[in-house]
Parts: C-alpha cells; sequence; structure tokens
C-alpha cells in the first residue's frame, strides 16, 4: 500500500471519471457502462437504483474493486486503481470494503462466528483476538448467543445480518451492499437497512446499496438512477439528508 | 497462515465426513495394499534366512566336482576326497571350528517286522557341531568306536518313528541292508528343510562303519566345516581352494575340480530372491496409490465445482489467489495424508493378522511406513493442485453469481 500515493487529501472517496465497461468486441460488444462520473463522499449513504440491464451491478463491481472498467479513472482514496493488480485489488478490498449480498453468501454447514471470523484469518488476526470481535460484531448486528448456530438453523434476516456483521468485523470504510434485502420480507427489509442506517450514522462507514425498492432507497442519503449505461439522475433524499 | 489453513482444511473435511472418508478411501487401500505386501515379504525373507540359518549360516561345503549337482544328482568324475584332505583341512586352516567328513548312502533300516528306507550318513561327531544339533537322548559316538568303525548308530527322529513307534530304541539292534547296528543315541528334531526335505529322515553312523561295512570303499563324498564366529566364510572358503588345488595338484591355468559351497551365498541368494518379489509386489500395490490420487483429484474438482460460491466469497472478501490455492492444496494433502495415516493402521493391521496366518515373523519396516506416508502426501500435492489452481482463478463476480 505504502507505494501508492494519495493525490489530493481534500478529494472524495471514490471518484469515478468517465469509466466505461465493454463487453465482448467487435458487432458482439456489449456496452455496459457508457461514461460514467460519480463521486462518492466518505461517510454517505448511497443507493443505486435502476432497471435490470443498466449498468448498475457493473457499476458497483468496478466500485468494489472486484472488476476493472475498460477505460476511465477509478480513484479510491485518490489511488487509482485501475493500475492495481488480481492481487492489489484483493488486498484493497481485504483492507477497505466491506461485502453484503442478496444470496447471503455465507459458508455452509460454518458455524456463524466461523463466518465472521473469515475475513480476520485473511488479515491474520490471531485466534484469540478474533474470536473476541467476531462476538462483538454479531453482538452488534443483535445475534448474541447465535454464534454457534449454523446458516441453515438461522431465518434469512438473521443470515444477513451474520453477512453483514462479517463485512463489519474488519472496520470497512465501505460497504458495498448489492439488494441486501433482495431475499427478505419487508419487515425483516427494514430492519436491514435499520441496521445499516446505524452503521452509517454511528460508525460513519460509508454504504453504496443497490436495491430495486424504492422504500429501502429511502434510508440513503442519495440515490443516483442507472438507465442504458449512464447514470441518468441524481437526488438527495429529504429523509436521509435530514439525518 | 499455513496452520490456520491447515485448521481450515480440517474444518472442510469435517463438515463433509462421508464423503471424505470415501475421497481418501482409495489412497487407504493403496497404502495398506503397500505397507501389507512389503511386511509380509520381509517377514517371508526373514523366514527363509531363518530357515537357511538353521543348516548352520557359517558352514561350507566341499565336494569333488564342478558345481552343486543337488541330492541325488550325478556328480562328474572327479578325484574323490580322502580322510587325509579332511585332516589337512583340519591341520592347515585356520579358524575352524568343526571339520565333518561326510559321505552317504540309501539303506533299508529294519527292526523287528518294520522297515524303513533312509539314508545312512556316516560321519563324524564333528558333523553334528557344525550341523548345529543336538541329541534328544543317549550319547555321541566314543572315540574308539570311531577309530575302529564299530557297528553303532545315532538315529533320526523320523526314523524312531516309524521303526520304533512308542518303544525306547536305545540300546536296541536294528539292521542297515545287512550290517546289525546298536542305536546309542536319537537326534533331536530339525523338521523340513527349506528345500522340503526331511533332515530329521536319517541315521548317522561313524564314518569308518560306513566306509567299511556298507560302502566298502574309503572315499569321502564331501567335507562340511563350520567357521567360528568372527571368522569370514570368505577368507575361510579361500584358504580351502588353495589347500585343495594344491593337494590335488591342479595347474595354475586349470579350473578347480572340487567346489565349496558356502552358506552365506545360499542365503543371499534366496533372501535376494523372495526381496525381488516383495518389491514386485510393492510395486503392483503402489499402482493402486496412483488410482487413489486420481479419485482424490476427482473428488477436489467435484468439491471446488460445489464450492464455486464459497470461493467466490472468500476472494470478494479479499483473499489472494496463492491463499486460495493453499487452501485447497492443503486440504488436498490433509485429506490424502489422512488415507496415509488410515492405510498405515489398516495396513499394519492386516500385515499383522496375515503374518499370524501364514506363519511367517511380522517384521516392522519403519522405512516403507515412512515412504507410504510422503508418497500419499505427495499424491496429494500432485492431484490436489490442477483443481487448487482452479479454484485460484476463479473470477470473483463469476463465482459470486455462481448458482
Amino acid at each position: 500500500m505504502s507505494a501508492m500515493t494519495i493525490e489530493s487529501a481534500g478529494q472524495a472517496l471514490i471518484s469515478l471519471k468517465d469509466i466505461t465497461k465493454v463487453y465482448g468486441s467487435g458487432t458482439a460488444a456489449v456496452h455496459a457502462l457508457r461514461g460514467v462520473d460519480l463521486k462518492i463522499e466518505a461517510g454517505e449513504f448511497v443507493a443505486v437504483m435502476g432497471p435490470s440491464g443498466s449498468g448498475k451491478s457493473t457499476c458497483m463491481n468496478i466500485l468494489g474493486c472486484l472488476d476493472t472498467p475498460t477505460s476511465g479513472t477509478y480513484r479510491f482514496k485518490g489511488m487509482d486503481v485501475g493500475s492495481l493488480s488480481r492481487d492489489g485489488r484483493a488486498l484493497l478490498r481485504r483492507n477497505y470494503f466491506g461485502f453484503v449480498f442478496q444470496g447471503f453468501n455465507l459458508l455452509s454447514r460454518t458455524s456463524a462466528l466461523e463466518n465472521v471470523e473469515l475475513p480476520l484469518i485473511y488479515r491474520g488476526v490471531p485466534a484469540g483476538r478474533r474470536h473476541e470481535r467476531a462476538r462483538d460484531a454479531l453482538r452488534a448486528v443483535g445475534l448474541e448467543g447465535w454464534e454457534y448456530h449454523t446458516p441453515a438453523e438461522l431465518s434469512g434476516g438473521q443470515q444477513q445480518r451474520v453477512a453483514i456483521a462479517r463485512a463489519m468485523v474488519i472496520e470497512p470504510e465501505v460497504l458495498m451492499a448489492d439488494e441486501p434485502t433482495g431475499n427478505l420480507d419487508s419487515t425483516r427489509g427494514r430492519e436491514i437497512m435499520e441496521l445499516l442506517r446505524s452503521f452509517n450514522a454511528e460508525r460513519g462507514v460509508t454504504v453504496v446499496m443497490v436495491t430495486h425498492d424504492a422504500g429501502m432507497a429511502h434510508y440513503a442519503q442519495r440515490t443516483v438512477r442507472f438507465l442504458d449505461g449512464l447514470i441518468d439522475s441524481e437526488e438527495m433524499n429529504r429523509k436521509g439528508a435530514a439525518s | 497462515m499455513i496452520w490456520e489453513t491447515v485448521v481450515l482444511a480440517l474444518r472442510a473435511i469435517r463438515r463433509n465426513v462421508l464423503r471424505s472418508f470415501l475421497t481418501i478411501l482409495g489412497i487407504v487401500i493403496g497404502v495398506a495394499a503397500v505397507i501389507t505386501m512389503v511386511t509380509l515379504g520381509d517377514g517371508a525373507t526373514e523366514q527363509v534366512r531363518a530357515d537357511i540359518s538353521s543348516l548352520g549360516s557359517n558352514m561350507l561345503q566341499i565336494r569333488p566336482g564342478q558345481g552343486f549337482r543337488g541330492p541325488g544328482g550325478v556328480r562328474i568324475a572327479a578325484e574323490r576326497f580322502k580322510i587325509a584332505d579332511v585332516h589337512a583341512i583340519e591341520r592347515e586352516i585356520y579358524g575352524l571350528e568343526a571339520v565333518a567328513p561326510i559321505s552317504d548312502q540309501a539303506a533299508q533300516a529294519i527292526y523287528g517286522n518294520r522297515n524303513w528306507a533312509t539314508s545312512v550318513m556316516g560321519s563324524t561327531n564333528d558333523y553334528l557341531a557344525v550341523r548345529d544339533w543336538q541329541l534328544s537322548e543317549g550319547r555321541v559316538f566314543t572315540e574308539g568306536e570311531l577309530h575302529s568303525g564299530r557297528a553303532v548308530c545315532i538315529l533320526g527322529s523320523t526314523v524312531v518313528r516309524e521303526l520304533f513307534g512308542d518303544q525306547d530304541p536305545l540300546g536296541a539292534f536294528i539292521r542297515l541292508d545287512r550290517l546289525s547296528c546298536q542305536v546309542v543315541g536319537v537326534l533331536a528334531s530339525k523338521g523340513q528343510s527349506s528345500f522340503g526335505q526331511d533332515q530329521d529322515d536319517m541315521v548317522l553312523v561313524p564314518l569308518k562303519t560306513l566306509q567299511r561295512r556298507i560302502m566298502g570303499s574309503t572315499d569321502v563324498e564331501a567335507v562340511m566345516v563350520s567357521a567360528s564366529d568372527g571368522v569370514s566364510t570368505q577368507a575361510v572358503r579361500e584358504d580351502i581352494e588353495r589347500l585343495m588345488r594344491e593337494r590335488r595338484k591342479i595347474a595354475p591355468d586349470k579350473d578347480d575340480d572340487f567346489h565349496v559351497r558356502d552358506m552365506q551365498e545360499i542365503v543371499s541368494t534366496l533372501t535376494s530372491t523372495t526381496r525381488v518379489l516383495t518389491a514386485l509386489l510393492g510395486a503392483v500395490a503402489a499402482v493402486s496409490l496412483l488410482v487413489g490420487g486420481i479419485g482424490i483429484m476427482n473428488i477436489m474438482l467435484v468439491s471446488v465445482t460445489e464450492r464455486t460460491r464459497e470461493i467466490g466469497t472468500r476472494l470478494a472478501i479479499g483473499a489472494l489467489e496463492r491463499e486460495v490455492l493453499m487452501q485447497f492444496l492443503i486440504e488436498a494433502v490433509v485429506l490424502s495424508s489422512l488415507g496415509g495415516v488410515f492405510g498405515i493402521i489398516l495396513g499394519l493391521s492386516a500385515a499383522a493378522l496375515g503374518a499370524h496366518l501364514l506363519m511367517v515373523p511380522f517384521v516392522l519396516n519403519p522405512g516403507i511406513i515412512a515412504v507410504a506416508f510422503l508418497f500419499s502426501a505427495t499424491v496429494g500435492v500432485v492431484f490436489g493442485f490442477f483443481p487448487a489452481r482452479q479454484a485460484a482463478r476463479m473470477d470473483p463476480i463469476e463465482a459470486l453469481r455462481h448458482e
């Protein structure tokens, strides 16, 4: 990490400049992103919306350093992510990003505690400290007493809480949530959203969330809408902006 | 990190006990087969060595003619030994424990209304020393009996059983062809030789008795000698060869017309034969280890496909390519090593049982156990690498989306 330079301290946490992403080539080429400019400040809660195929998922993958743009510049904390190797991006994710997926993506037949410990293992945290932090993270999502249950023994809402604990246990800068409430009923969904908003408000973690549900998008401060590979509109939410 | 990965691998294995067990079954059987074959083979080698040692492993036999014709074989016409040759060996060769001239002839042994075809061996008390043979009853020959060629004999236990049944043979007179001869002793039973001969089916008489009263010649068929402990049989053999060439006036450019046979040499020939057989059996068993390795690769590939989402999750939360590679590689190695351990336990148990059934000694060979274990771990590395690399190179986005 030390080799990377921070160009300007006053810059946004995340800045996308004229990002394009093309899958395939020639006449079969699919232009998923056609020149996206986006800035996200540290501590923001941003909802990303848009119909299927609008490019929002591709954009999320690029934001989460899982994918690289075909052209354009992505700066994270001033670092040029585009110049990083596969392992370089993995290290970036390991240290700064937490991920929450629609399908939870917990390891089956593995206790909640061991699931939450997983990112800490890759960060080389010693076992004792790891258990402690994983327990704290589970307590923070309201799952105290469920540490030794496997995903199959937990409800969907509880599984997503475990996933959020796993994302938050490394104290990330950015929490990337890809339709986190997509597999949950609206009551559980609202509980998850409250949890995300409280982490955003109390711990200052930047949240970027993809959602189809306008009701869920209201929890965010800002909504970015994608259409045909471009940002169609951006709006500040009154409710989110107020908090 | 390595230790963490081993713990993770053990967790992954524990998560699916039945499949893990089936995966390593091939390795278990392969290692068990190698261990069993080699252990039993070593036992058989040891058995052969012990059998031949019972003949006297520091024993040498000198016979006229070239090469060993085997019992009953035709010997080429070479000058026979005389008793003077035996005395020369006794006098001039250093490091001998005992020197026994021997001649033997087939004869009919008769006692009362029973008779038994056996072989009559003419020698001295040294014969018993050379063969390391004890008497179970009676006494050895006296100096007087040996000198004058008296009609006395010592019976092998088979002959006692056939002629006397449960009766006491000591002091009885038996007939050997036309010679009436008093039993003075009975030999302890030696059982079958490793060539399948009944060693107890013989009658021992003084050499002179045999020469004068049965064979009617003064020839000595062969000389058996035993080297003292710590004396090289090779050196004794060379000394005897030199002495005999001199006595038989063989020109330096001519081949020997006699042959010195070293039991040590027979031991090494026979044990090397069983060793080759052991190696062959072991090699066949090793093929099943290879098959076991392919089994591991197969299951690891299935496992990688099945756990695509898990791999995607690991990559997303920041696992490096080489960490995922190591995880699956170590999982394969831990699996195959577990297979190796179970295989060694199973193989040793099977070998112990087999050794008991085949009545060969159980010889523990730590070398082959170490080799089998290392080989099984290597199988894990070799056959786990391809699936592990496939896991490590996955695109995290594709992997996360995988159903």
